[in-house]
């Protein structure tokens, strides 16, 4: 007969995105695992061209974008392409959830998400010898939050145009590239200066840079870091929106 | 049509639940929906009976907020379903031709999401009990049969206790156990005073579920009244049989002594004879039909059917 409250309507439906998400194996995998294992086996199997010191000290704050990729973008993405696909967009379209409270509950699972993964792997880089500058601690959810708007938008975007099934791949094909032209497993330094240029002007590279100078060397923030992201914030959600078909 | 005009006749005093007035919904050149004027209350069951493709689904899912009209108007509730979706939506139940859940999810999950959507919800245990889920409440969408799913989708629709219910297609697919659940919570939905609009291509669901019924094929209302309206439109009394097409009409005609016009076959195969319902027109029948070593099948005599007045007025019914 009535709705429930906004905030009751927004809350009930992320409990259930989250707890999906953690009932996915593939999505643990992408969110949890994967980060885990590259950031335990390149800090003890010296393979990367990370620089000096321990080469978790590099790592740590890649791993970290790393993360926040996989469940921004990737895991968003997946997701909201299948029910689409499914129709669960639809269906939830005749219930009073609404579209507002619908993104809502999404940004809020995505951002629980990427705490949980700061507390699992935070505790695991610094048992590998990493030591976080907590002064940048700050500037480095500032990052994420802007970052996790630009990711989502992009995975959204996708999402909203293409069939599930190509959307899964092109999903993770988009990650596997932005890992890797990212800075987040070896300085950009390392990439060819044509690559190297146009990775800078991603997402991917502005957060793993602003990451390394915020908690990893303790040093400012690129102010282009700043402006990259703060730019993909604005236009990759508008993209989405102009693009996004419900069925 | 003559019976339109019956069925038209709502008392001006009471606001209808559904108020659809000369409704067109076109995709491109294609018209879905021709013109369609409709009404619908509280307290009944309004079936829309058509073929596939005759446009059932396009106009409800215009009452449901889903496609604005090319043209005409819709209100349900008095809010138009598209501007006033979100005051409309707490009051309405949509059970869709198909899917709309994760197939990972189980019953228990879905229904007690939905339910936290609304201030005053049903209890989805006492839901499940109700659609007789209970056994397959923690059993993935995936894995359900369809008739368990079509369960599942009618008791989404009725979690949010709504004052209309919208069901397109209810019955599709659905084994005999299934409808018999669905027509009993239909039946329920329309004694608490609820509208509920169903959708069906299947007479033998129109005949059991619906005191009202519209007839719609390529997007027109051909045909609108009560059920025991709508069987009379028919015709009279008859004798009905199948037989292979092309039959001798004239020839039967003159053995049983009645004027060839008395003999129609409204679609291919299907023929009926105009003359009273009696033991002795039937033995008449079954004997010539004999003698000619004619084939038939389903031999009824009686009032016409509401499937005789369906095939006359959707040419066959086939689908399309």
């Amino acid at each position: 007969m009535s709705a429930a409250s906004p905030a009751r309507r927004l809350t009930a439906h992320a409990a259930a995105e989250i707890t999906a998400t953690l009932r996915r194996s593939e999505s643990l995998l992408l969110t949890l695992g994967i980060p885990v294992v590259l950031l335990v086996f390149f800090s003890e199997v010296h393979l990367l061209p990370t620089g000096p010191g321990k080469p978790v000290r590099f790592l740590a704050p890649g791993i970290l974008a790393l993360a926040i990729m996989g469940t921004a973008m990737v895991n968003l993405s997946i997701a909201t392409g299948f029910e689409r696909g499914y129709g669960v967009l639809k269906r939830l379209g005749a219930t009073p959830l609404g579209r507002p409270a619908l993104l809502g509950a999404k940004v809020l699972a995505v951002l629980v998400v990427e705490v949980l993964q700061a507390v699992v792997l935070v505790p695991v880089a610094m048992a590998l010898g990493w030591r976080p500058t907590a002064g940048g601690v700050a500037a480095s959810i500032g990052l994420v939050l802007l970052a996790t708007a630009g990711f989502g938008g992009l995975g959204l975007l996708l999402a909203g145009v293409l069939r599930p099934e190509v959307n899964l791949a092109a999903s993770n094909g988009l990650w596997l590239v932005l890992l890797l032209v990212s800075g987040m497993l070896a300085p950009l330094s390392k990439l060819p200066g044509w690559m190297a240029g146009a990775a800078r002007a991603l997402p991917a590279a502005a957060l793993a840079d602003g990451l390394h100078a915020a908690v990893g060397l303790g040093s400012a923030v690129p102010g282009r870091s700043w402006v990259v992201l703060a730019v993909w914030a604005v236009a990759a959600p508008l993209a989405a929106a102009a693009t996004f078909r419900w069925e | 049509m003559p019976a339109q005009a019956t069925a038209q006749a709502t008392d001006p005093v009471i606001d209808p639940v559904i108020d659809c007035r000369d409704l067109v919904v076109r995709y491109g050149d294609r018209v879905a929906v021709d013109n369609l004027t409709l009404r619908a209350e509280g307290g009944r069951v309004l079936a829309l009976l058509g073929p596939n493709g005759a446009g059932k689904t396009s106009t409800v899912e215009t009452f449901e907020g889903y496609r604005r009209p090319t043209s005409g108007s819709v209100r349900v509730l008095g809010l138009d379903p598209a501007a006033d979706h979100r005051r409309l939506m707490p009051r309405i139940g949509v059970m869709l031709q198909r899917g709309g859940i994760y197939p990972t999810a189980t019953p228990r999950q879905v229904l007690s999401l939905f339910s936290r959507y609304y201030e005053q919800p049903e209890d989805p245990g006492a839901l499940l009990d109700l659609v007789g889920l209970a056994a397959a409440a923690r059993t993935p969408w995936r894995r359900l049969s369809g008739g368990e799913q079509q369960r599942l989708s009618l008791a989404l629709a009725l979690v949010g206790r709504p004052d209309v219910a919208f069901l397109d297609e209810p019955t599709a697919g659905v084994d005999p156990e299934g409808r018999m659940a669905i027509r009993a919570a239909v039946r329920a939905l329309r004694d608490r005073g609820v509208c509920v609009l169903l959708t069906t291509h299947e007479l033998a669901e129109a005949e059991h579920l619906a005191d009202d019924i519209r007839i719609i094929d390529r997007g027109r209302l051909v045909a609108a009244g009560t059920l025991e309206e709508l069987s009379a439109s028919g015709g009279g009394p008859s004798v009905r049989f199948r037989a292979p097409s092309g039959l001798d009409r004239p020839a039967l005609a003159g053995a049983l002594g009645v004027p060839p016009s008395a003999i129609s076959e409204p679609s291919p195969g299907e023929y009926r004879v105009a003359v009273e319902a009696s033991a002795a027109r039937v033995a008449a029948v079954a004997d010539w039909l004999a003698r000619n070593g004619v084939a038939i099948s389903d031999l009824r005599a009686g009032a016409a059917s509401l499937e005789e007045a369906y095939l006359a007025l959707t040419g066959g019914g086939e689908d399309r």
